[in-house]
């Protein structure tokens, strides 16, 4: 069944008077249980697309259409679009200090609860599932009580989003570029979260830069993204053909 | 606080919940001001000729004292002949029978505030009315509610009184306890302290009276709330509490306002007395009506506030959470006249639209080893402008004195205005003063990481700025913690996209 429709998207980013377009008409469908990779060279449009269909402000679609499980995702404000099930596991997570970690998710699992008509969980087990839950991405509890991000090292940030995604286990799961800058046992946690969460009502957007995620996390479909577009497609073997190559032979 | 559930919020969104009229029959006195206005007020409460005299003195000097302008606050001037100076609630002499013969306004008033029905009878002045054993508004609250400028009841005098702890309205504790009156009315405060000050000596109307036997922890919170109500009328509070040798009480002021076009000018005085080893603290929650989205009406809140450690080890605390009001100009202050004793401030003032507030503290050090903590956290949002100001002064006689003061500010969007002006007079070498300042603002990517994981804009920012003010609501009573958080939410409507 399809999730992630996106249809000739067309997007552009900045002030009114000096827009400037960054995604030129791209598709992609994304079904349950798939796991898509997006890879291409820096500056392609991939965190851009990321950005759009959350909904970030500062960027504008411009032409084509997005939609989450049928939902038109351009007629939704970010935080509906989190509602909905889209999560995206940050570039560059950012710090929130004076806003605990533990407070920080119990806002965001109440409000997705409230949203969705379902009752707000037990703080004490809520908590005790928080606790497990970091322990499992070698996060010391004692993170929880420090405010968002605050003080984190780029690894721990990075787990941090893993240990989001499972806790809020939403249907579509964007990981931005979740591997860069990881040391390899690091991205093996990364990687082992990411199966761990992936089951055959979700499905899984990776965008990344190196093929060697991919060893982990194994992708049924791999594209390559450059100057806003979907230029090629392909299986796991593509992955390795552009570790080989690099892009340029495709763009 | 973050705890608050979003339909509260919701619903207290969705109008300044506290902006409610009351229509009762007052009889208020005709707008002007002159001797015979102050002879007028001093005459309906009855007072005795010194305490005319007292106010006299007051009204002279303050015809002689230019309004103050040092502010960084700007608003038309004030006509102080257009204000009302006087106005009661009628019939009160003889209080009513039942709930049924109290004016039902008054009672649909304390609804909004939330008053249970058995406390409502006490507060209206019923006669024989039941006081609960166990009192509703948190765990162990006493009540005295300031309904427009006389005080209508009090509450819990009984248990008060069985411990020796007086608190009842000042007008009553003139004829009640005058010594204590004639004592320490203007002992901290001076009638000619500023233009204000002297303008409430002259016209004060009524406010809360506490005394602390020597020794006495007071059984329970002390409460008051504070309600503008009449047109036109100035509100003029005067409070007054002395703690005894060894005495300890904790003190709770909260205001709500109704909603209305005119600006009103608002100026009480407070003045605290702490003995030796005795402790005050006084806690505030600010929520007068704030003026519309464009600036028109909103209280004027002129308020002097000081209290003297005048024993050795003696400790005041102030606490305010300042949401309300069009314009704040208050200064919560210690003077550290005993030795080893503590003062402290600790401030939440946030502005949004185009409120301005111009508060702080001074922290006066005469005494040996007396030590000061100063943390102030503004919020500015909208179009609106907050101000700290601050002055530790360490005299020549305050040997080993201490002093840190924290000072942050956090914006909120681009057109509002965060100033620091802290000052520091130190005459004595052995002095240790501390300061530390930080300004930051909320930022659209802290916006958009709370609403990709569901929680919405206004949530998001009352989040970051309950977080930020953590360390000044841990000095809140509990059920004031709760209540500043919702307030901060209510009162950043608007502020984010
Ligand atoms: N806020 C912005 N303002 C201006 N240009 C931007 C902005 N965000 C991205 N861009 C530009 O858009 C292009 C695509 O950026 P991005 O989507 O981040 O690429 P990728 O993630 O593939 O490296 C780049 O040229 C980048 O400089
Ligand atoms: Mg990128």
């Amino acid at each position: 069944m399809s999730l992630l429709e996106v249809t000739n998207l067309h997007a552009t980013v900045g002030a009114q008077d000096q827009q400037k377009a960054i995604l030129k008409g791209l598709n992609i469908s994304v079904n349950l249980g798939e796991v898509h990779a997006i890879m291409g060279p820096n500056g392609s449009g991939k965190s851009t697309l990321a950005n759009v269909l959350s909904g970030r402000p500062g960027y504008t679609v411009t032409d084509g259409s997005m939609t989450l499980a049928d939902e038109d995702l351009a007629e939704l404000e970010p935080h509906e679009r989190a509602q909905l099930g889209l999560f995206l596991a940050f570039q560059y997570p950012v710090e929130i200090p004076g806003v605990s970690n533990m407070e920080f998710l119990k806002a965001s699992v109440d409000s997705l609860a409230r949203a969705r008509g379902q009752e707000q969980p037990n703080t004490a087990a809520f908590i005790k599932q928080v606790r497990l839950l970091a322990a499992s991405v070698d996060l010391d509890p004692q993170f929880l009580k420090r405010g968002v991000n605050e003080g984190f090292s780029g690894g721990e940030k990075k787990r941090n989003e893993i240990m989001q995604l499972l806790l809020l286990e939403p249907k579509l799961a964007i990981l931005d570029e979740t591997d860069s800058g990881l040391d390899i046992d690091a991205l093996q946690v990364v990687a082992e979260g990411v199966n761990r969460y992936k089951n055959e009502n979700n499905g899984v957007v990776l965008i990344t830069h190196y093929q060697r995620l991919l060893d982990y996390i194994v992708p049924d479909f791999v594209h390559v993204l450059a100057d806003g577009k979907i230029v090629q497609s392909g299986d796991k073997s593509l992955a390795l053909e552009l570790e080989d190559k690099g892009y340029a032979w495709l763009t | 606080m973050s705890q608050t559930s979003v339909d509260d919020l919701v619903e207290a969104r969705s109008e300044y919940s506290a902006g409610f009229v009351t229509d009762i029959e007052s009889d208020t006195l005709a707008p002007g001001l002159d001797e015979d206005t102050v002879r007028f007020i001093s005459a309906r409460k009855d007072e005795p000729q010194w305490l005319t005299d007292w106010r006299l003195k007051a009204f002279a000097h303050w015809k002689t004292m230019p309004e103050p302008k040092w502010a960084h606050v700007h608003y038309p001037p004030i006509k102080f002949q257009d204000i009302s100076y006087y106005s009661a609630p009628k019939s009160q002499a003889d209080g009513p029978q039942s709930l049924d013969e109290v004016d039902p306004e008054l009672l649909r008033t304390y609804e909004k505030l939330g008053i249970p029905l058995h406390e409502q009878a006490v507060l209206a002045g019923v006669v024989n009315a039941n006081v609960p054993p166990v009192p509703s508004m948190g765990s162990n609250v006493a009540v005295d509610v300031v309904f427009d400028s006389v005080s209508i009841a009090t509450t819990f005098k009984e248990k008060l009184a069985e411990a020796g702890v007086i608190f009842c309205p000042i007008s009553e504790a003139v004829h009640s306890h005058p010594e204590l009156i004639q004592k320490y009315l203007g002992s901290v405060i001076p009638q000619k302290d500023n233009f204000y000050a002297a303008l409430n000596s002259a016209v004060f109307s009524d406010g809360s009276f506490v005394y602390i036997p020597k020794g006495v922890r007071c059984p329970m919170e002390l409460s008051t709330y504070f309600r503008i109500n009449e047109r036109n009328t100035g509100q003029f509070e005067r409070t007054l509490i002395i703690a005894d040798a060894g005495s300890h009480v904790s003190y709770l002021e909260g205001c709500t306002a109704p909603m209305r076009d005119e600006n009103q000018l608002h100026a009480a005085v407070v003045e605290l007395i702490a003995l030796e080893d005795a402790e005050i603290k006084y806690s505030t929650v600010q929520n007068w009506y704030p003026g519309d989205e464009n600036g028109k009406g909103g209280i004027y809140n002129f308020v002097t506030k000081r209290g003297l450690c005048g024993g050795a080890r003696s400790k005041i605390s102030w606490t305010q959470v300042e949401t309300g009001s069009a314009i704040t100009w208050k200064y919560p202050s210690v003077v550290l006249r005993g030795d080893d004793s503590v003062g402290e401030f600790y401030s939440v003032a946030l502005t949004n639209n185009y409120q301005q507030a111009d508060t702080g503290t001074k922290m006066i050090h005469m005494g040996k080893n007396t030590k000061s903590t100063i943390v102030s956290k503004g919020i500015s949002a909208g179009f609106s402008e907050n101000c700290y100001r601050g002055l530790v002064r360490i005299s020549p006689t305050a040997e080993n004195a201490r002093n840190f003061t924290q000072c942050d500010s956090l914006l909120i969007g681009g057109q509002c205005g965060a100033h620091t002006f802290p000052y520091i007079e130190n005459k004595n070498n052995s002095a240790i003063i501390e300061h530390e300042a930080s300004t930051s603002k909320v930022s659209d990517d802290q916006l958009f990481a709370c609403q990709q994981r569901g929680i919405d804009s206004e949530k998001a920012v009352g989040m970051i700025v309950n977080g930020f003010c953590k360390e000044v609501f841990r000095e809140l009573p509990m059920e004031f913690a709760v209540e500043a958080g919702k307030l901060l939410e209510v009162s950043l409507e608007g502020a984010v996209g």
